[in-house]
Formats: C-alpha cells, sequence, structure tokens
C-alpha cells in the first residue's frame, strides 16, 4: 500500500460538510480529503448519502454548510453509476467520447484500447452492454487526463466476473496514470481488496481507515450488521487469517470464493 | 423571383426547417413532443392579444410562447406530473385562444390560417421574420450544441463538466418560442409540433450520429415542405396538412427502409 502523502496536497477536501434537502440533513458535518494517487472507496448502506456525497464533492448538489475545496485547476473524471441513452438519439461510442470537449480520433482510440474496447468506435452507445458500457464511460473520464477520478457504484450494473475485471482496471489505470480514485461502492469484499482508504458512511462519517482497520471497527460493525457478516468474514479469512469473530457459513454471497 | 407567391412560400418552408430540424430532434430525445405541443398551443392566444393591444401578430406569439414554455419548463423543473399538466396546458391555451381570438371578428374569418398556416399567403417581410427566425434558432443551436447535447444525455455529467443542464434547457425553451412565432404563417398553431417531431423521426431511423439525425431532419423538413407545396397546389389541398401528410409519408417510408 503506498503511503500517504502529507496533509496540504490534497486534491480535494470537505470541511464541516453538510448537505440538506428541505429539512432533511442528508449529511452531517463531513470532513475528508482525496490525496494524490491513493484510492479511496465511500462504502455505506442504502441511504446513507453516499451518492450525495459524491455529487457534493462534484459540486452537483449544493453544500448548506462547510466548504468543499479543491486544488486549483483539479482536472476530474466522473464516471456515473447508469447512462440510459435514450433509444431515439443516435450516438456512436467516437462520438460520445467527444462530449462534451472534442478529442482527437487517435486520443478516442487510445482510451478505447486502455479499458478494453479497441476498434469499438462505430458501436452505437445504445447496442452496449452494462460492461462495456462501464468501460465507455470510464474511457471518456481518462480522455481530460484526470487527477482524481470518481466513479459512483461504477459495477452495479456487472456480474461478478466483470465486476473484478473493473476493479482491476481501476488499479491499472492508477498505476499508469498516478491519478486518485474516490468512489462508491456497495460491495464490501471486492472494494476492500481494492482500496488503501474506506470511509464508512451512513448520513455522518462513522469510521476510517484502511480497510483492515475498518473492517475491524464496531461502528462498522453496527452499520452493516450481521446481513454482510459473511463477506467481511471472508475478507478476514482471506487477507489477515483471522477466525475469531467472523461467521463464514452465515452468510447470503455464493460467490465470493472467486476474488482472491 | 421573391415576387412569386410560390417562390416565396418554398423559401419559406426552406427557411423553417434550418430551424426546425435540428430543434426538432432534441424535442425527440428529450421527450418534449407535448412540451411542443403547449407552446405552439399557445401561440394562438398570442394572435388575441397581439389584436388586442395593437401588436404585430409575430410579437404577440413569441411573447405568449415564450411564458407558456418558460411556465412549462418551471413547472416540470419542480417536478410536476408532466403527462398532466401539459394535457391541461396545451388545450386550456388552445381554448383560451380560440375563445380569445373570436371577440376580433376580422381573424374569425380566417381563423384556420392561424390554425392550419397559410403559407400561400408568405409576404416578403413574412419570408425576411422567417429567414431571421430560423437563422437566430440555428446560430443558438450550433453555439451550444456540445452543451445541449452532453446536457440531453446526463444532466450529471454535464454538471461534473462544468455545464448548467438548467441554461441548455433555458435556451432550448427560448429556441422552441422562437420557432412557433416563426412557424404559425407557415404551418399553424396545431401543425407546428408534428413539422418539429416528425422530420427528426423519420431522420432518426437512417442516421448513425446526432449531427446527421439534425442534418437529416433538415432535408426531410424541406423536402416536406416543398413536396406538401405541390401536393396543394396540383390537388388543391390545404397547403399547411398536405406539408405534414408528406413529411409522415417520409416517416413511414424510413420506418420500412430501416425494416428492410
Amino acid at each position: 500500500m503506498p503511503e500517504l502523502p502529507g496533509a496540504g496536497m490534497s486534491l480535494l477536501s470537505a470541511d464541516h460538510v453538510c448537505v440538506r434537502f428541505g429539512a432533511d440533513e442528508v449529511l452531517h458535518d463531513i470532513s475528508l480529503k482525496i490525496d494524490p494517487g491513493e484510492i479511496v472507496t465511500i462504502l455505506g448502506p442504502n441511504g446513507s448519502g453516499k451518492s450525495t456525497l459524491l455529487r457534493a464533492l462534484l459540486g452537483i448538489v449544493p453544500v448548506a454548510e462547510g466548504r468543499i475545496l479543491r486544488e486549483a485547476g483539479l482536472r476530474v473524471g466522473y464516471v456515473p453509476q447508469k447512462l440510459t441513452v435514450d433509444r431515439t438519439m443516435p450516438i456512436t461510442v467516437r462520438r460520445f467520447l467527444s462530449l462534451p470537449t472534442r478529442v482527437t480520433d487517435h486520443a478516442a482510440a487510445e482510451a478505447l484500447a486502455r479499458v478494453g474496447m479497441a476498434g469499438q468506435e462505430r458501436e452505437q452507445m445504445t447496442t452496449l452492454s452494462g460492461g462495456q458500457l462501464q468501460r465507455v464511460l470510464l474511457a471518456r473520464a481518462l480522455l481530460g487526463k484526470p487527477q482524481l477520478l470518481m466513479l459512483d457504484e461504477p459495477t452495479s450494473g456487472l456480474d461478478q466476473l466483470g465486476e473484478a475485471a473493473f476493479y482491476r482496471l481501476i488499479e491499472e489505470v492508477r498505476a499508469e496514470t498516478g491519478a486518485a480514485v474516490l468512489m462508491i461502492s456497495h460491495d464490501l469484499h471486492v472494494v476492500m481488496a481494492a482500496s488503501d482508504r474506506v470511509i464508512c458512511l451512513n448520513g455522518h462519517i462513522c469510521c476510517e481507515g484502511t480497510p483492515r482497520v475498518v473492517s475491524t471497527a464496531p461502528e462498522y460493525r453496527a452499520l452493516f450488521g450481521l446481513g454482510t457478516q459473511g463477506a467481511l468474514a471472508l475478507y478476514r479469512h482471506e487477507h489477515d487469517h483471522d477466525h475469531e469473530d467472523g461467521h463464514p457459513h452465515h452468510h447470503h454471497h455464493h460467490h465470493e470464493h472467486d476474488h482472491a | 423571383m421573391l415576387d412569386d407567391f410560390l417562390v416565396r412560400a418554398g423559401l419559406a418552408a426552406v427557411g423553417l426547417s434550418l430551424a426546425t430540424g435540428p430543434l426538432g430532434s432534441f424535442v425527440v430525445w428529450r421527450r418534449m413532443a407535448y412540451f411542443g405541443d403547449a407552446t405552439a398551443h399557445a401561440a394562438v392566444l398570442g394572435v388575441a392579444l397581439a389584436l388586442a393591444t395593437d401588436l404585430p401578430i409575430g410579437i404577440g406569439t413569441l411573447t405568449v410562447a415564450l411564458a407558456m414554455a418558460v411556465t412549462v419548463a418551471g413547472l416540470s423543473a419542480r417536478g410536476w406530473a408532466m403527462d398532466t399538466t401539459l394535457g391541461v396546458l396545451a388545450h386550456s391555451a388552445l381554448a383560451f385562444g380560440l375563445v380569445a381570438v373570436s371577440f376580433f371578428p376580422a381573424v374569425r374569418t380566417d381563423l384556420s390560417s392561424y390554425l392550419f398556416g397559410d403559407i400561400l399567403a408568405v409576404s416578403r417581410p413574412d419570408l425576411a421574420l422567417v429567414w431571421a427566425g430560423s437563422l437566430a434558432v440555428l446560430a443558438l443551436m450550433a453555439w451550444r450544441w456540445q452543451r445541449l447535447l452532453t446536457a440531453t444525455l446526463s444532466e450529471d455529467l454535464a454538471h461534473a463538466a462544468g455545464i448548467n443542464p438548467d441554461r441548455e434547457r433555458l435556451v432550448l425553451t427560448i429556441a422552441l418560442a422562437l420557432v412557433v412565432a416563426v412557424a404559425l404563417k407557415i404551418v399553424g398553431a396545431l401543425l407546428i409540433a408534428a413539422m418539429l417531431i416528425i422530420p427528426a423521426a423519420t431522420a432518426r431511423s437512417l442516421a448513425r450520429t446526432p449531427e446527421a439525425m439534425a442534418l437529416l431532419a433538415i432535408a426531410v423538413g424541406a423536402l416536406s415542405g416543398l413536396g406538401g407545396l405541390a401536393l396543394s397546389l396540383w390537388q388543391d389541398t390545404p397547403t399547411g396538412p398536405s406539408i405534414i401528410v408528406i413529411a409522415a409519408t417520409l416517416f413511414a417510408l424510413s420506418t420500412a427502409w430501416r425494416r428492410a
């Protein structure tokens, strides 16, 4: 795991941020920072405000209190959770990559090759599978040469294999470009293996740290409860060889043995 | 050459398509068909307003169409059930317009020219207005094209790229009001929406990119205009509806061609 660079070099930080929808305080007193080159995952149950946090960091959702600080001239690449291209709009992969900033054919081809979609320029966006679409969205984000990639549950539409492959791709991209990655996930074990740092969210930040630290934090236990013990135990089982408080047989995931 | 009413009519039809092609494509992509209807129907009320205040008809229709378009856009941003809201607004605007116009006996006699257009009566100033309006809409859309497309594909992607989707929606709203004001004389309030949607839907079957669709929609619109004019002369049919008959025929052919 790479050393986290010192304070003051953060690409993006939130300083005591609150977000409200009407009277509802969706996010409460959030402070976090993203440093160059690190992979940070925001983890939280449904309705915990994780998408809202990402959208606030992107400037899509206004903050009610606190500040969001970006390094001057920060280049952000954003990969949304999904993109529904209306069937009435004809648009090729190539054309999509040029939105909103036009790119050269060469750059487009390179970005597609990077995400394993070489030569797919002429495909219609509406005919892509979920995994292909995610890759094209990533390619488009990479074309802006981002210092920070922000991904909102990028694998929610993918099967287990596709998911593992997508996270590998993210790690490769980070290794090649040095871009920091901030992503949201609902999937515990794959994400834990792929992240340098995990932020556990439930309206506020419950706990944060390395995957290992977070997975043993009582706040995290309380947040995810028994339903995720299987995945958690698996993580600990495979990475820590520590069985003391895991319940390896109490799980809902039938596919947990294929990510190692 | 412009002395010939047929030449003026033909030029008016072609000029109008320059605006309805690209704008109609957005109406189709963003599923704004009913929105177009509401705005167009409001134009009849604009005629009454212009007569009551001794303003030029164009100013009256532009004002009321703009008011209607902004109202509808505002309601949709506030999350109203658009299907019902637009149904109420579109038909109420038409009914109020027809009642209001009935107070002006002069208009009563040629009411059908406002409902179905009177392209054969297009004067030189009318023609100048059509081209000026259409070129203005075309220029506006060309200027905002990349942003409009991005915002149409995904508001989040637009936001993340520093584009304000609300502003782009306003651009389309203004363009729509302009087109309605310009098209009233040519195809009439009842058929303006058809002129927006049918050529764009026809182009959809044949295009692979948004730009190709917009350009093809211009071509289909112009061809329908000229064809409708010819049909009207040949069979002595009303010109506005004849234009839409040709457009609808081209649409049917394009779907057949696509299936073949």
